[in-house]
């Protein structure tokens, strides 16, 4: 019999029932919820009269729909502040921890509970958040749910899943200089298109990705959902298990022991196989941007935009105001945004901070950063970094997930260009007519210095 | 939720591939805190400018095309989770959504919504995106029952998880399902904790 991938492994120890010829129940043991996806299930729960099962396995953050400034003044919008006060009276009435706007703990979902480690190897972790698949760089099984389901999870702990089938994406090889997680993450799905992985869980090996840091590999599974797998994986080793270590929610002593033994057992077996597998080198990755309306239309930065019949890539090209063939070199670029869950943590600030220390950034560019935590916030602050990019002239604002999805006033005006660190270019996903970049917080400083599109790989090797 | 049997009506073509739930019901509509009242914005960028105004070339403004199915290009429901995206479908009327490939959230989040998605293969789509388009008043017939898609393109035969054939069939939802399932949930806990 061949063996198990660390998803087998980690599915199987959660399988409670299987319907015959039909879905299995699979355990959850950690529930994220936020402002925006959790209220209609809580009311599904009360007109029904069933009380919320485990609401110790449940974790509240306010993120989507918060203000970036002035957190500590009463949110503005009627219906953002109704939403907000939702999440709290639905919290403090079935017993769930908030970490809500201004607490020491808040922050984007995907960001602060890695970093309290609620996180951890082994687990099953679900959330109202297509992003949730950022948990998968632990080692843990944790996919995006709609809201039917998150009322399933209240009820019972449980959901009804039929098993996806297994993909594993490799690189190999030594990356070139300047290219980072989120380079890698988009030439995957510039190569493989925003459907390869749908029906899939994947899992990302080779040693491209055990040699990077747990932020890295966050970014990496962020963008799992983006290539439309459910979710992705990347083995826990020691890199996993030091950054779990001492923080907050994190196990001790003896039953630290424990569950380290355990999650040693977890990474997949040689002789597993998997049902669809891809390989690329990591020698020819390069930094990354994309040209287009989804993820995949990605190009490496010294490339140019397809020049093919499709009418998909016109629509795509009329929205951007692009031309077929034509490099985005030097393309003026008036908003940057680096933020989101994608990239929001203390390692993508540092290397944007590295990139503008000692230099400003253009007079055109509204350039908003956002850390994604109000532990990433305080780091930065420790660090000097705020300091480094208020003097740059970059605008600093308060956590949460702002113009990654433009929902609050962080919107990009119509027609403009956004070179962003978030993770979709979806038509007006950052504001009505917003044309979205995406791209590495090192591209993203290095176009607001810039006030263009610039090819970095000549400015720094 | 409400039954699904059988359906026979009038479909709306919308041939766009990779049609993401942020164009379904974009962001800024989220702000609500029930279900309803989503189906006013669906496709809101593409069905209104700016100012408000109808977009008279989006199919959706067009009256030649009416009817509860939508025949959409492939990738259908792609990027974000929102069940917002069902809710605003089946709040515009749409009890049917037909395309060659659906993203995996969307579909899960369709049918807790008494929503039913059929894939067809991309021949199939296209030829009855032709047969629409040259004929708007073309019926389609959904008998969920067997299974099948009866159309000017042919009848075919659909696939759907059994279990979730027998919800919309009885108009159920998983959360009986899982509630019924107490006993053993709680058995795998006290097992699980002394692993």
């Amino acid at each position: 019999m061949a063996g198990k991938t660390l998803f087998d492994k980690v599915w199987d120890a959660h399988v409670v029932d299987t319907v015959p010829n039909g879905p299995q129940v699979l355990y959850i043991d950690k529930h994220l919820i936020h402002e925006v996806t959790s209220p209609q299930a809580f009311s599904e729960l009360e007109e029904r009269g069933i009380p919320v099962a485990r609401p110790n396995q449940i974790m509240a953050t306010a993120d989507h729909n918060t203000p970036t400034v002035d957190q500590h003044l009463p949110v503005r919008d009627v219906l953002s502040r109704n939403q907000l006060k939702q999440l709290t009276e639905n919290c403090e009435k079935h017993g769930i921890t908030l970490y809500g706007l201004g607490h020491k703990y808040n922050g984007i979902v995907h960001v602060m509970a890695p970093e309290l480690g609620i996180t951890q190897p082994g687990m099953t972790m679900v959330c109202g958040d297509s992003h949730t698949s950022t948990h998968g760089a632990f080692g843990t099984i944790a996919f995006g749910i709609g809201t039917s389901q998150v009322a399933q999870v209240f009820a019972s702990q449980c959901l009804l899943l039929t098993k996806p089938k297994s993909l594993r994406v490799n690189v190999n090889g030594k990356l070139k200089p300047n290219v980072l997680p989120k380079d890698v993450i988009l030439y995957v799905i510039s190569k493989i298109g925003t459907n390869a992985g749908t029906g899939y869980f994947c899992e990302y090996a080779g040693n491209v990705f055990e040699e990077m840091s747990m932020e890295g590999r966050m970014t990496v599974c962020n963008m799992s959902i983006e290539m439309g797998a459910r979710g992705g994986m990347i083995a826990p080793d020691q890199t996993t298990f030091d950054y779990v270590q001492g923080r907050e929610f994190a196990p001790e002593s003896a039953e630290w022991e424990n569950k380290l033994a355990y999650w040693k057992t977890l990474p997949t077996d040689a002789d597993a196989v998997f049902d669809k597998e891809y390989s690329f080198d990591a020698e020819d990755i390069e930094p990354m941007v994309t040209y287009g309306t989804n993820p995949g239309m990605g190009i490496k930065v010294t490339g140019n935009i397809p020049d093919k019949e499709d009418v998909n890539l016109e629509k795509a090209l009329a929205y951007m105001n692009f031309k077929k063939g034509e490099s985005l070199i030097d393309k003026p670029i008036n908003y940057v945004f680096i933020g989101s869950c994608t990239n929001s943590r203390i390692e993508d600030f540092r290397i944007a901070a590295d990139y503008v220390k000692g230099k400003q950034k253009a007079v055109n560019v509204n350039a908003w950063l956002v850390p994604g935590s109000q532990q990433v916030a305080k780091q930065l602050v420790e660090e000097g970094l705020d300091k480094v990019f208020t003097e740059a002239g970059f605008a600093l604002r308060q956590p949460g997930c702002s113009a990654c999805l433009a929902m609050n006033d962080d919107k990009i005006p119509e027609g403009e260009y956004c070179v962003s660190t978030s993770n979709r270019n979806f038509e007006g996903r950052q504001g009505q007519g917003a044309r979205t970049i995406l791209a590495s917080p090192l591209m993203a400083a290095a176009t607001a210095v810039a006030g263009k599109i610039t090819d970095i790989t000549k400015q720094l090797n | 939720m409400e039954k699904f049997i059988k359906l026979t009506d009038t479909a709306v073509p919308l041939p766009i591939e990779n049609i993401d739930t942020d164009q379904i019901i974009p962001a800024r509509f989220l702000k609500s805190t029930d279900k309803k009242g989503f189906g006013d914005n669906v496709f809101r960028d593409w069905r209104y400018d700016h100012e408000g105004n109808e977009n008279k070339d989006f199919v959706l403004n067009d009256d030649t095309y009416n009817g509860s199915i939508l025949v959409a290009g492939d990738n259908f429901g792609c990027g974000s989770s929102r069940e917002h995206a069902a809710w605003a479908i089946g709040g515009y009327g749409f009890k049917v959504v037909i395309s060659s490939f659906f993203a995996d959230i969307f579909k899960g989040n369709a049918l807790n919504n008494g929503i039913l998605p059929i894939q067809v293969t991309p021949e199939y789509l296209k030829e009855l995106l032709q047969t629409i388009k040259d004929k708007p008043d073309t019926k389609l017939t959904i008998d969920l029952e067997n299974q099948i898609l009866t159309s000017p393109a042919g009848d075919l035969e659909f696939e759907i998880d059994p279990y979730k054939k027998v919800c919309m069939i009885n108009g159920y939802d998983d959360i009986d399902f899982l509630i019924s399932k107490k006993e053993q949930i709680e058995a795998f806990e006290r097992e699980k904790a002394t692993v």
